[in-house]
């Protein structure tokens, strides 16, 4: 049981995330104060009720669950966006370099997204691109490539800030993927409405040399329902839910995923501020003898989806560190042309240079691999082997371009006056993280 | 549509590549690296095989049909997947079974390639079925080919070429050498200029062939010229110097033949790996493509490393010729391609050679025995036809927009 204190807690620390993105904060001198406020709520790890959520009911009864129609069989090699991903991609992008590149700063130090900027998002149609036409959303094929270009282009922004923007996608997108058409009917259409709800895939534990496949969250069957318990770690926007998708030991069956609402007992929310993704106000998702219905198991639970999900988080992080590896080319050019030494451009040495050389070449590498296996997805191909190459070089070589863009800058790269040090922290991310992202 | 298999109308070629370099060259594979300078004539059947299969459909061979550049009037916004994708997904399966006997095909020389790529209607007709091997480099000078010293000069019908060079692959077995050599040394890099010169031609003399680390089964010859007189029909591409252009021309040709350098590179690293996974099989270790590589072996977690580098290589290849058949300009992308898949061959050979241990150190007759040849193979690859930094240099000056005065 939540305590209404903790509760209360809760609420202020939500509002003063809320607080932290005014600009007013800093015109009143409040900012100190707000920040060491906020630094103290997070390192005592109090713990606070989930987000308040909404009633999710259907709106109508289908018979069958609504899919994404599988893309169709190619015949070429092809590295061409539709032109219908070339607009997504040229939305997102110039949202990404006009909103989040310019929140991100704060967001970081806030531990949160502006609200008016994950509005912003929202009009973005974001959840609804996953989302089968016959429920009110956008996607009538499976689109893991859009999704992937899309993530691409808003990390380009910001890491941290797209993966608040991305999360509730996650989980509008687990339910069109294997969601059977009751769970479709009563959740699917809040996330093509006018206010989607803020929601996401909760599948880490915190522990090392994590194996999703291994599970330390359990589900026992009760009764009519299941009981849940365990520990999430990592959840982006855990504290504003309102819905999430569990992966939890399903005793002598497997993993498997679970829908579960914040407001249901048991449910629970601390804030975990990390190296990076902090605008994303990731948080970890304590569940204490949670009950939940029969129809709370996504998809009867079948070993497919729970292995597909974990494979589409992974690519999902290996487009997001595509993104935050391009800002980081994108940057450090104009910076090594510009910054002098030994009286001529930094560039003009082979060391600098080479280094730029590399992080293009290994950006390129890993761009491929993910389009690769996100290509194989949407056509219903084998897709996990695609996906462990892109990962690992999205691991190594995505993390070793977030350092050379450190590096590149010297000293200048290790203070906050420059984005880099921030991409730094939010790339390490990216080869490790499980879940919270789909694509 | 974004889509990075390989195309349905290839895959025939792949399987019949594949055949090729499995029960052709893996089997010769030792014997002609330990017997140097041997002449493998195992392969003459084969150039004719190839020779019908690049009439057929111009679809095949180890490169040197597939790198002219179709006529601007085709350029609809369709995507096309031509000769160059085809070339370089042929030479991949071709150099999994052996790099050097893949140089030795005759009538598939990079010689061959620059002829095919900038050669008039009149010289192509001329010289067609014939090999044709390159000559650049001289004993001074090799990254920076603006600095050769070999000059020709017109005289009457002739040009009387003079100089010496060194490294020229095939060119021993070659019918022909295109060499490159400067008309005005004066004037700099606008004023060099390739010519054919005829294997025979009086005062064309070949001097020594190298005793080499790898690819040992192709001949690397070197050359005098003394006075060499070569028809002035036989200049490759325009006779003007033309200060403007400079360079181009002739570098041209290194846009069309880096992505099959690196494509032989990505051959010869899944050679390596697919050994390597098999004695790794053998000795009980599973490569886990679902779980991460710090929960597995080291050896698995070192695998996956490689195979990703590999994966990575192999798809910037297939993109700068896919760029190429798309007619979009695609240095940049060939330089990409070139430095990962050069770099990768090289790591991933030595790295397998590590893990297999004395199986793959001491000298086999196949499979795991080859290692350690394809380990001396492989350095090569990042060498010729522009070195690892030289790629680098492309990359960052483009990048970086900065001329070869400033980022030298």
């Amino acid at each position: 049981m939540t305590k209404l204190a903790d509760r209360a807690m809760g609420y202020g620390l939500r509002a003063l995330n809320h607080f932290a993105g005014l600009a007013l904060v800093d015109r009143l001198r409040l900012r100190k104060p707000a920040e060491r406020l906020l630094y103290r709520a997070a390192r005592g790890g109090f713990r606070s009720a989930a987000a308040a959520g909404r009633v999710f009911s259907a709106a109508r009864k289908l018979m069958q669950p609504e899919r994404p129609a599988r893309v169709g069989e190619s015949a070429l090699f092809d590295l061409t966006p539709t032109e219908e991903q070339r607009m997504l991609q040229e939305a997102a992008r110039s949202f990404a370099d006009e909103r989040l590149r310019a929140a991100a700063a704060q967001a970081d130090a806030a531990c949160a997204a502006p609200a008016e900027l994950l509005a912003q998002s929202r009009e973005l149609g974001l959840a609804a691109l996953g989302v089968p036409e016959a429920l009110g959303g956008t996607g009538s094929e499976r689109n893991a490539v859009t999704n992937v270009l899309v993530a691409e282009a808003l990390a380009h922004g910001d890491l941290g800030l797209a993966l608040a923007c991305l999360a509730p996608a996650a989980v509008s997108t687990a339910l069109s993927l294997w969601g059977d058409a009751e769970q479709q009917a009563k959740y699917l259409p809040a996330f093509t409405g006018e206010n989607p709800p803020a929601a996401a895939l909760a599948l880490m534990e915190a522990r090392p040399l994590f194996d999703p496949f291994a599970l330390e969250t359990r589900a026992r069957e009760r009764g009519d329902g299941y009981v849940l318990e365990g520990v999430k770690t990592l959840v982006p926007l855990a504290a504003s839910a309102e819905l999430f998708v569990v992966a939890a030991q399903l005793a002598e069956r497997g993993p498997a995923l679970f829908l579960v609402e914040s407001s249901t007992a048991g449910v629970s929310i601390e804030a975990e501020p990390a190296m990076g993704l902090r605008a994303a106000a990731t948080g970890r998702l304590r569940l204490d003898r949670v009950e939940l219905p029969r129809s709370a198991l996504l998809g009867s639970g079948e070993a497919r989806i729970y292995e597909d999900c974990v494979q589409l988080a992974r690519l999902g992080w290996c487009a997001l560190a595509c993104g935050t590896a391009q800002a980081v080319l994108d940057y450090v050019i104009p910076y090594v042309n510009e910054r002098e030494a030994f009286g001529e451009p930094i560039s003009h040495r082979q060391s600098v240079a080479f280094t730029v050389a590399d992080i293009a070449i290994e950006l390129e590498g890993l761009r491929l691999a993910t389009w690769r296996a996100a290509s194989r997805a949407e056509r219903g191909l084998p897709f996990a082997h695609e996906v462990a190459l892109a990962r690992r070089l999205c691991s190594d070589r995505g993390m070793a371009i977030g350092s050379h863009g450190v590096q590149l800058l010297g000293g200048h790269g290790y203070v906050k006056e420059h984005p880099v040090e921030r991409w730094y922290r939010d790339l390490r991310a990216a080869g490790l993280m499980e879940g919270a992202v789909l694509v | 549509m974004i889509y990075l298999e390989t195309p349905k109308k290839f895959q025939a070629l792949v399987a019949q590549a594949h055949q090729v370099a499995q029960q052709v060259f893996r089997p010769i594979s030792r014997k002609y690296d330990r017997a140097e300078h041997t002449d493998p004539k195992e392969l003459d059947m084969l150039a004719a095989l190839l020779d019908g299969m690049n009439e057929a459909g111009g679809t095949g061979g180890a490169g040197a049909a597939g790198v002219r550049r179709e006529s601007q009037s085709q350029n609809d916004g369709a995507n096309r997947n031509g000769s160059n994708l085809s070339t370089v997904l042929g030479i991949m399966e071709l150099c999994w079974g052996d790099v050097a006997l893949t140089l030795s095909l005759p009538r598939q020389g990079l010689g061959n390639a620059a002829i095919a790529s900038v050669a008039n209607e009149e010289q192509l007709a001329r010289f067609k079925g014939r090999w044709a091997a390159m000559a650049i480099t001289e004993p001074h000078c090799g990254s920076d080919s603006a600095a050769i010293r070999t000059t020709a000069r017109l005289d009457g019908d002739h040009y009387i070429l003079n100089g010496e060079k060194i490294y020229v692959t095939a060119g021993h077995r070659a019918d022909l050498v295109v060499v490159w050599a400067t008309l005005d040394r004066s004037l700099g890099r606008a004023a060099i200029k390739s010519f054919v010169v005829e294997k025979g031609t009086p005062g064309f003399e070949e001097v020594r062939l190298e005793h080499k680390l790898g690819i040992r089964a192709s001949d690397t010859a070197a050359f005098v010229l003394k006075d060499c007189r070569v028809p002035k029909e036989n200049l490759l591409g325009s006779p003007e110097i033309n200060v403007e252009k400079g360079f181009a021309g002739v570098m041209q040709t290194f846009d069309n033949t880096r992505p099959l350098v690196a494509a032989m590179a990505v051959g010869l690293a899944r050679a390596c790996l697919d050994e390597t996974r098999r004695l790794l099989e053998r000795a009980g270790i599973e490569i886990d493509y679902r779980r991460a590589a710090a929960q597995q072996s080291a050896a698995a977690a070192e695998f996956l490393k490689m195979e990703a580098d590999y994966e990575a290589a192999r798809l910037l290849t297939l993109q700068a010729a896919w760029m190429a058949d798309n007619r979009r300009p695609n240095s940049l992308q060939a330089s990409m391609a070139k430095a990962k898949a050069g770099r990768t061959g090289v790591e991933v050979a030595l790295k397998c050679l590590e893990l297999a241990g004395a199986v793959g150190y001491a000298e086999g007759e196949e499979g795991a025995g080859l290692l350690e040849k394809w380990a001396r193979d492989a350095k090569i690859l990042d060498i010729f036809e522009g070195t690892q930094q030289i790629q680098l240099l492309i990359i960052a000056r483009r990048l970086l927009n900065k001329s070869s005065a400033e980022l030298k």
